[in-house]
């Protein structure tokens, strides 16, 4: 867990030195595309994942990790 | 109670995704009808989901999930120990999320009820975009509280609480690619294990040479951790088509390891189709350390159980889905209609749980010795069949 909390924080100090955001948003037209939302349709995703979880003693870290591509 | 472990997850993954799909921009208002059937080793699971979505002023959001599990189980368990039963299962739940600037605060509740269990969930998140938008950061809380009872006996009640911190990350790396990093802490208190189940034990012999076996109630610790860290990552194809890969490893205090990896690949055909194929896999790859197929003799151990989703296996999954965009005059009162119809199939393969009618009189007239029985496999079909408007 050390190496994951290494693995998150890290960028956050590439974010805070002069390091320029390097995708402008006019740039940004195939992260805009639908199929590009990481979960299209939640209520779907979350019912699949109910259906993981019976099924399986593995818990957290489901899918649903999206936004950030600051395409509005 | 067929249905308990996975209870809490379900509803903490309604406040993930509200929390992380909101980041910067509110979720659209949407409505969302959905049928759901699981059909697979002997458990039939259908029924409906309603979410609506909600915008106000462009600054907040509010939402409403109603769903429902209706469940007719015969599964190997069922068979060994009990009899087929059914029961329903019906959750609540209500969010709301705020947009201030680059962030978004998100709360939410959900209520769980059926016949011998009730659960009750609040939850938290706060999501914030950075670095030119390309970045967003994550943080989510969840406070369970659960009463679990048990049919037939109005002397047991008990109690089971659950605390989950979320910690998301995504990074928008190429002007094609966007990849998301998320770990997730669980800790449970309480009665964690299902009231009904029961772990073999021998009474002539040991688990290796064992004439006969008879059955005694499971015992869990009252407390569980678990730690999750996921990555997933989505590629745009140059001829408008996505690839999405996503890998989970896991560990928790009982012992158990497991990890899981996905391939999805989306495809639209024209402007009104859209295609969708999966691959996944999941290990378990350790189970509980206080599980056994078959216990040498009767309370052999502190803590016993023979839940076979504490053992041992493999899930296989192969999925398929469809969406089709309606553009049907008489829904022109939407701005968007599609219908979506998915399906996923599921093989799992356990190395450590025995198929135990194999040695029961009342399933085989060629009973083998307890422990001697082939190892269980079940398969499974999964159904997703819904609408969504857009208004």
């Amino acid at each position: 867990m050390k190496l994951a909390l290494l693995l998150i924080v890290a960028p956050l100090f590439v974010a805070c030195s002069s390091i320029e955001p390097w995708v402008k948003p006019y740039e940004r037209q195939h992260l805009a595309d639908p199929i590009m939302v990481m979960d299209r349709d939640p209520v779907a995703t979350q019912y699949l994942n109910h259906v993981y979880e019976a099924r399986e003693a593995a818990r957290g870290a489901e899918g649903g990790s999206g936004g950030g591509c600051g395409c509005n | 109670m067929a249905v308990i472990s996975a209870r809490l997850i379900f509803v903490s993954s309604l406040l993930c995704l509200s929390t992380a799909l909101s980041a910067a921009v509110l979720p659209e208002d949407r409505i969302d009808l959905l049928y759901h059937g699981y059909d697979g080793g002997g458990a039939e699971i259908i029924g409906p989901s309603i979410l609506v979505r909600k915008k106000f002023a462009d600054t907040v959001s509010v939402y409403g999930n109603y769903y429902v599990d209706m469940v007719s189980s015969a599964s190997i368990d069922v068979e060994t120990t009990a009899s087929k039963y059914t029961e329903e299962r019906t959750q609540t739940s209500v969010g709301v999320d705020y947009l201030t600037g680059k962030t978004t605060i998100s709360a939410g509740a959900t209520q769980s009820k059926e016949n011998d269990y009730d659960a009750t969930t609040y939850g938290f998140g706060i999501s914030q975009d950075f670095f030119g938008d390309l970045s967003t950061l994550g943080l989510a809380v969840s406070f369970g509280d659960d009463i679990v009872r048990r049919n037939g006996d109005d002397e047991f009640e008990d109690e089971a609480k659950r605390t989950r911190y979320s910690v998301s990350f995504t990074q928008v790396i190429t002007k094609d690619m966007i990849a998301g990093l998320n770990m997730e802490s669980v800790i449970d208190e309480g009665f964690l294990n299902n009231p009904y189940r029961s772990v073999r034990f021998c009474i002539q012999g040991d688990a290796n040479n064992c004439a006969s076996a008879s059955n005694e109630s499971e015992l869990y610790p009252r407390t569980r951790n678990s730690d999750a860290l996921a990555l997933r990552t989505k590629y745009y194809l140059p001829y408008r088509a996505a690839l999405k890969f996503e890998a989970r490893a896991y560990q928790d205090s009982w012992g158990i390891e497991a990890h899981n990896w996905e391939l999805k690949y989306v495809h639209p055909i024209g402007d009104q189709w859209l295609i969708e194929a999966k691959y996944r896999q999941y290990n378990q790859t350790k189970g509980a350390d206080f599980y056994a197929d078959l216990f040498d003799f009767k309370e052999a151990t502190n803590f016993r159980a023979r839940d076979k989703e504490l053992s041992q296996y493999t899930n296989t999954n192969f999925g398929l889905g469809v969406t089709y965009d309606v553009r049907a005059g008489w829904l022109s009162w939407f701005d968007r209609t599609t219908a979506n119809l998915y399906w996923d199939y599921m093989q799992l393969d356990y190395d450590n749980f025995r198929d135990a009618r194999q040695s029961d009189t009342r399933f085989t007239d060629d009973p083998v010795a307890p422990g001697q029985e082939g190892t269980y496999a079940l398969d499974a079909h999964v159904i997703r069949l819904f609408v969504s408007f857009w208004y």
